[in-house]
C-alpha cells in the first residue's frame, strides 16, 4: 500500500469543490435561451380525463407551449418502460399497463403528469399551469397494499384484479415437507413500511435540441446516463443514440431514485425541439415527495420450520408488494429477483419457498431504494430468526451461530451461490464490541431509572456487484450488467479514467484514483476520473446495487492490465531489451537482471513520440479499454447489534449503542467505507423509527412534506461503533464485495429486534414511532393489569 | 407566489393605515408561516405590510412585576434575553425549543401568537402565565385572545405591539415534539404565581391551546409532580393524526404536565 493506494484513508478529492459550493449540479447549468417547464399534476388519485382546455393557459404571458399526452401520441413518443420481464407461476408475462410520460385518458396517482407548460420564466409557467383546465371524472381509488387484489377499483385494464404478477421461487414440495416434519413453527406477519428517498438534490433536467446538427442533449440527475440514453432512444423513441447525448453532472445523492427514466426528463428533451429552446425543469420538494419512485411497501406472512434442537428446516414466505400506479424502470425485479434470492440470509436452510404478488395501487410508482429488495428480505429473515430464538428460549446470537452457513461455496435453495464468508467471525467481533456480556447489567440500570432496555441483532447478507449478464438475462433483465472502463495515459504520464460508473456521493473520484495509484504508481493528483457523459464514456451501466467497486473498478483493473502490457512492449523498444524481460513494479518498467529502468511517465512519452519503434510493429499511444462482466454476485455480510432504551411514559426509543461489523471484502478507502456504513445505518434507523409514506384511503399522500414525513436527524442517532472482518471476494480481481447499502439493509431488523426485546412482545410495527411503541407497551401491560 | 404589493411602514400608525386601506393585506412579521404558504400558493394577499422596520416593536424589558416583550422580538431574542432568563427562565427555554436556528432568528413572538397555530409553543406560555396581549387598540387577556385553532380576538387591522407576562414564582414548559415537524405534539406550560396556578396545553387539543382545569385544581393543593400522578385529560377533544391518536396525546399531556411541574420546582 502506498500513501494513496488501496487501503489508504485518502481524503475525498471531490470534497474541495462540494464544500466550497463549486459543485456543478444540473440546476446550476444555464443554457442560452432556456425556457422553463412546469408540470400540471393530478390532484386526484384516480380519475378519467374528460377534457383538457389549454386555451386560457396558452394565452398567458410568456407561454411558449402547453403540451399534453395527445401531443406526445401525435409525435409517436413511446411510453416509459419497465426493463425487467417477470413471469407469473403459470408462465404468463407480467401485466404492464401503459405508462405515457403525459397522461392519456386517465390519471392514476396524485402527482401523475397531466400536461406541461413551457414559458419564458418559471413563474409564468406556474401561473399558466394553474390556468390549464382539466375536466376530471373521479374514480374510486385503492392505495392499500393488502387490499389491492380484492378491490373493485381497476388501476389498469390489463390487470383487472390489480395483480401485475403472481411470482414464485424455490421448491414448494420440499418446503411443505420440511414444515410437516417440523417440531416448531414460528410465524410472523410483517409490514415493510413505504419510504420516500429524499436525496438532498431533487431531480432536474434540461433538454436541448440543436437544429444545426439535429441532436439532443439531456442534462439530468441520473445514476446511469447511458441507460437513460438507451431507453430514451430505443424505447421511447426520441432520437437515435448517436443523436442524443446525456450528461449527468454532479449529482447530489440518489439512493436508487435517480436510476429510473422518468416522465419529466423525457418531456424536457421532447419539448426542446417543439419549442426550439432549451427546456429546463427542477423538481420542488413537494414534487419530489409525490413523484420520485418510492421504496419498500411489502406486506408479508412468513414462517420458519424448526426441529427440536433449533435447527432451521424450512422457510415459507408470501409477500404482497405494492408497485404503485405504473411499473417504473426496474420495479418488477425489486420484490422478485432482488428479494427472494436473499431469503436464505446467512443460514443453512434446506428448503425455501417464496411467493410474491406484485400489485397496482393508486400511489406513486415503487422501485429500487437503497438496498432494493434485500432490506425487505433481511427484515423478514432477521425478524423471523430472532423471534424463533425467543420462542425456543435460545440466545438469539447462539441460535444464529447454530444455523449459520459454515462451508463455502454454498448453494442456497433460492438461486444464490455464496462464494465466501465467515459469519461467525463477524458475530464474535460484534458481540465483543457491543459488550453483549454487559447487557444484563445495563438493562438493570435502565430499569432502576424506570426505562426499558433491549438488544437486537441483525445478521444480514446482500447480493451486490450486480451482476453476471447471462444470469440476469436468464431471469428476465432487459440489459447486461457488466461495466466498462477506458484508461487514457497522456504523453506526460498523467492518467484519465473514463468509467461507466457514476458517482453521486460515493467518492469515485478518490477511490478509482487510488486504484490507479496502486497499480501504475502515479501521483493521485495526476489521475482524473471522467464519468457521467455519454459523449465521453463509450458505454456504462451506472451506479446502484453496490456495483461500482466490484464491477466498475474491476473493469478499470482490466484496462490497467492492458496498459501495463502495452507499456512493456514500448519499454522493450525503449530500453532495447526483450519484452519478456521487462518487469513493471512501483511505477517503473525495468529490465530483469539489470539496473536499467524507466519511469511510467517516460514510457508514456515514448509511446506517444514513437521514435524508438516502428509504428508498423507497434501502434503508438497508450490507451486501453475493457468491458468487465462479473462471474457471480458478491456477498457482503455482517452483524449489526442495536441496543435501545425506551421511555415507557412517552414511548420514545433512544438508540444507546449501535455496533456494525461488516465484511466487505477488500476495502479501497476505509474512511469512505465507514462513511457509507454511517449513512446506511442512518437511513435504516430512519426506516425503523421515523420514516413512513402514508396515503389515506382516497389516495392522497398525507406525508407530502417534512412537516409530516420524519427524516432521521443527527440527534436521533448515537455515535456508531464500526468494525470490519475481511474475506476477500474470489470472483473479482480486487476482492471487493461492496458497501453502499449494508447499513440500510442491516439496521431496520436490528432496531426492531431491540425494541421488541425491550417491550417483551413482537407486536411492534415499523416505523416504531413513539406512538406505536407506547401503544405496544400499553398493550403488553394490559393483561397484567387484569390479573 | 403570486404578485403582491409590498409596504414597509416606519411606525405602527402607518402600518395600521396601510392595513385599513388594503382590505386584503396581510401583516408580515418573521414571515415563517405566511411566506411558505404564499410560495405554495395557498395564500395570495394583495399586499404585505412588513413590520420589520418598526423598532418600537422590538425590545424586552422588565416593567414592575412583568416582563414585556415587543411583538417583533424574535424567538432567539427571547431565548437569549438576560431579562427573560432572570425573571421567567421557563419562557426562555420555550423559545429555545421552537423550530431550528434559522426559524428562531426570523420568527417573532407577535407573529406566532397572531397565527395561533394549534401546535405552536407561545400560546401555551401566554395562557400558562396569564399574559396580556397589547395591540395598537387595546389590551387583551390571553384567555380572551386565543379563540380556537388559527383564530384570535384580533380585529381587522389590529396589530399586536407587545406581550406582557406577569412574573411567576415558578414556571416551566415541557414539550413533546412531533418527530417530523418538531412542533408540539403535546406542550404543557405550568406556572404558580401566588394562588394563581395555571396549566396550559398546546399541540394536543382539537380546538387549539387550552387550560387544563383539573390539573390546576390538583396543583393548587400542592404544587408538585406527584399531585398529577395518573392524571391525564379526557381523550375526547384531543387531536388525532398520523403522529398521535387522541388517547396517546391525552396521555402525553399528563406526562408533560408532570415534567413541567418537576422542572418548575427543580425536582
Amino acid at each position: 500500500m502506498t500513501g494513496t493506494g488501496i487501503g489508504a484513508p485518502v481524503r475525498r478529492k471531490e470534497d474541495q469543490r462540494f464544500i466550497t459550493g463549486k459543485g456543478r449540479y444540473t440546476d446550476d447549468l444555464t443554457r442560452p435561451g432556456q425556457a422553463h417547464a412546469y408540470f400540471v399534476r393530478s390532484p386526484h388519485a384516480h380519475a378519467e380525463i374528460v377534457k383538457i382546455d389549454k386555451a386560457a393557459a396558452e394565452a398567458m404571458p410568456g407561454v411558449l407551449a402547453v403540451l399534453t399526452g395527445d401531443d406526445l401520441a401525435a409525435d409517436n413518443i413511446g411510453g416509459l418502460i419497465c426493463g425487467w420481464m417477470i413471469h407469473s407461476k403459470d408462465g404468463t408475462p407480467m401485466k404492464a399497463g401503459a405508462h405515457p410520460a403525459l397522461a392519456q385518458g386517465k390519471v392514476r396517482y396524485v402527482g401523475d403528469h397531466v400536461a406541461v407548460v413551457v414559458a419564458e420564466t418559471l413563474a409564468q409557467a406556474r401561473d399558466a399551469a394553474e390556468a390549464v383546465e382539466v375536466d376530471y371524472k373521479l374514480l374510486p381509488a385503492i392505495a392499500e397494499t393488502a387490499k389491492a387484489r380484492s378491490s373493485k377499483v381497476v388501476v389498469h385494464d390489463v390487470a383487472p384484479d390489480n395483480t401485475v404478477y403472481e411470482w414464485h421461487l424455490g421448491d414448494k414440495d420440499a418446503t411443505e415437507a420440511a414444515f410437516k416434519k417440523a417440531k416448531h413453527v414460528t410465524s410472523l406477519d410483517i409490514t415493510n413500511n413505504r419510504l420516500i428517498p429524499n436525496p438532498i438534490e431533487t431531480r432536474a433536467a434540461i433538454g436541448e435540441y440543436d437544429m444545426g446538427t439535429d441532436t439532443y442533449t439531456l442534462y439530468t440527475t441520473s445514476q446511469n446516463p447511458h441507460v437513460a440514453r438507451l431507453v430514451l432512444s430505443a424505447f421511447i423513441g426520441i432520437a437515435p443514440e448517436n443523436k442524443l447525448r446525456v450528461i449527468a453532472p454532479d449529482v447530489g445523492g440518489g439512493f436508487g431514485s435517480k436510476i429510473f427514466i422518468y416522465a419529466e426528463e423525457t418531456v424536457c428533451v421532447w419539448a426542446s425541439k417543439k419549442v426550439g429552446r432549451p427546456v429546463r425543469w427542477n423538481s420542488d420538494r413537494t414534487e419530489a415527495f409525490l413523484s420520485d419512485a418510492h421504496g419498500r411497501d411489502h406486506v408479508t406472512r412468513a414462517q420458519l420450520a424448526l426441529d427440536d434442537s433449533g435447527k432451521i428446516l424450512g422457510l415459507r414466505v408470501h409477500t404482497i408488494a405494492n408497485l404503485g400506479a405504473y411499473l417504473s424502470t426496474f420495479s418488477s425485479s425489486v420484490p422478485t429477483y432482488l428479494y427472494a434470492p436473499l431469503l436464505s440470509g446467512q443460514y443453512d436452510i434446506p428448503a425455501i419457498y417464496a411467493e410474491v404478488d406484485g400489485v397496482y395501487t393508486n400511489t406513486a410508482p415503487v422501485d429500487a431504494y437503497r438496498g432494493a429488495g434485500r432490506p425487505e428480505a433481511t427484515f423478514v429473515v432477521e425478524r423471523l430468526v430472532e423471534v424463533a430464538a425467543r420462542e425456543l428460549g435460545m440466545d438469539p446470537a447462539k441460535f444464529r451461530k447454530k444455523n449459520y452457513i459454515k462451508r463455502f461455496p454454498h448453494q442456497t435453495p433460492v438461486i444464490m451461490n455464496y462464494d465466501v464468508g465467515d459469519y461467525g467471525a463477524s458475530l464474535e467481533k460484534a458481540l465483543e464490541m457491543a459488550d453483549y456480556k454487559g447487557f444484563n447489567k445495563r438493562k438493570r440500570e435502565s430499569a432502576k431509572k424506570g426505562k426499558l432496555r433491549g438488544i437486537g441483532f441483525s445478521s444480514y447478507i446482500e447480493a451486490c456487484g450486480i451482476a453476471p449478464s447471462q444470469a440476469v438475462g436468464s431471469l428476465g433483465a432487459g440489459v447486461g450488467l457488466w461495466e466498462s472502463a477506458e484508461v487514457r495515459v497522456n504523453p506526460t504520464g498523467s492518467v484519465e479514467v473514463l468509467t461507466g460508473s457514476h458517482s453521486h456521493g460515493q467518492g469515485h473520484e478518490t477511490t478509482f484514483a487510488q486504484l490507479v495509484c496502486e497499480r501504475l504508481g502515479v501521483d493521485i493528483n495526476q489521475v482524473n476520473i471522467v464519468h457521467g457523459d455519454t459523449d465521453k464514456v463509450q458505454f456504462g451501466m451506472g451506479t446502484y446495487g453496490s456495483r461500482s467497486g466490484a464491477v466498475g473498478m474491476s473493469a478499470i483493473t482490466r484496462a490497467i492490465d492492458k496498459v501495463i502490457e502495452k507499456g512493456k512492449k514500448v519499454a522493450a523498444y525503449a530500453m532495447e531489451a526483450s519484452e519478456k524481460d521487462i518487469e513493471f513494479a512501483d511505477g517503473k518498467f525495468s529490465v530483469a537482471g539489470t539496473d536499467k529502468s524507466m519511469a511510467f511517465g517516460e514510457i508514456a512519452l515514448q509511446a506517444y513520440i514513437a521514435h524508438k519503434f516502428s509504428g508498423q510493429d507497434l501502434e503508438p499511444g497508450l490507451k486501453e479499454g475493457a468491458f468487465y462482466d462479473p462471474t457471480n454476485f458478491t456477498f457482503p455480510a455482517g452483524m449489526h447489534i442495536c441496543e435501545v432504551e425506551i421511555d415507557p411514559d412517552t414511548g420514545v426509543t433512544t438508540i444507546e449503542r449501535f455496533t456494525a461489523v461488516d465484511d466487505f471484502g477488500v476495502v479501497i478507502n476505509p474512511m469512505i467505507v465507514e462513511g457509507q456504513v454511517h449513512g446506511g445505518i442512518a437511513q435504516g434507523v430512519g426506516q425503523a423509527l421515523l420514516e413512513n409514506a402514508v396515503y389515506d384511503e382516497s389516495g392522497q399522500l398525507v406525508t407530502a412534506s417534512y412537516m409530516d414525513y420524519a427524516m432521521p436527524r443527527a440527534d436521533d442517532l448515537p455515535s456508531f461503533d464500526v468494525g470490519m472482518t475481511v474475506t476477500p471476494c474470489p470472483s473479482n480481481p480486487l476482492g471487493i464485495k461492496g458497501c453502499g447499502e449494508a447499513g440500510a439493509i442491516a439496521a431496520p431488523p436490528a432496531v426492531i429486534n431491540a425494541i421488541t426485546n425491550a417491550v417483551g412482545h413482537e407486536d411492534v410495527p415499523m416505523p416504531a414511532t413513539p406512538r406505536a411503541v407506547w401503544h405496544a407497551i400499553h398493550k403488553a401491560k394490559a393483561p397484567m393489569a387484569a390479573e | 407566489m403570486h404578485a403582491f404589493e409590498y409596504h414597509r411602514p416606519s411606525n405602527v400608525r402607518q402600518a395600521a393605515a396601510l392595513l385599513q386601506k388594503n382590505e386584503d393585506a396581510k401583516i408580515v412579521a418573521g414571515g415563517h408561516t405566511l411566506l411558505p404558504t404564499m410560495k405554495q400558493r395557498l395564500a395570495a394577499p394583495s399586499a404585505l405590510v412588513d413590520l420589520g422596520a418598526l423598532s418600537e416593536l422590538r425590545g424586552i424589558e422588565k416593567k414592575g412585576r412583568a416582563v414585556v416583550i415587543g411583538a417583533m422580538a424574535t424567538h432567539s431574542d427571547v431565548a437569549t434575553s438576560d431579562v427573560v432568563a432572570e425573571a421567567i427562565p421557563g419562557l426562555a427555554k420555550l423559545a429555545e425549543l421552537i423550530g431550528d436556528p434559522a426559524v428562531r432568528h426570523r420568527g417573532t413572538i407577535g407573529g406566532s401568537i397572531a397565527n395561533n397555530d394549534p401546535a405552536a409553543d407561545y400560546p401555551a406560555a401566554c395562557l400558562g402565565l396569564g399574559a396580556t396581549i397589547i395591540t395598537n387598540k387595546r389590551k387583551i387577556p390571553a384567555e380572551e385572545f386565543f379563540t380556537g385553532m388559527f383564530d384570535t380576538a384580533l380585529e381587522e387591522g389590529e396589530i399586536i405591539t407587545k406581550v406582557s407576562f406577569p412574573i411567576p414564582a415558578k414556571a416551566a414548559y415541557a414539550k413533546f415534539r412531533n418527530p417530523a415537524s418538531r412542533y408540539a405534539l403535546a406542550g404543557v406550560f405550568v406556572s404558580k404565581r401566588g394562588s394563581d396556578i395555571r396549566v396550559a396545553v398546546t399541540g394536543a387539543g382539537s380546538d387549539g391551546v387550552f387550560r387544563w382545569g383539573e390539573a390546576e385544581e390538583a396543583l393548587a393543593k400542592r404544587f408538585a409532580p406527584k399531585s398529577l400522578d395518573g392524571m391525564s385529560p379526557p381523550a375526547k377533544g384531543m387531536n388525532t393524526d398520523i403522529h398521535a391518536d387522541a388517547e396517546y396525546r391525552a396521555h402525553l399531556v399528563g406526562v408533560m404536565a408532570r415534567r413541567a411541574v418537576a422542572a418548575a420546582t427543580g425536582r
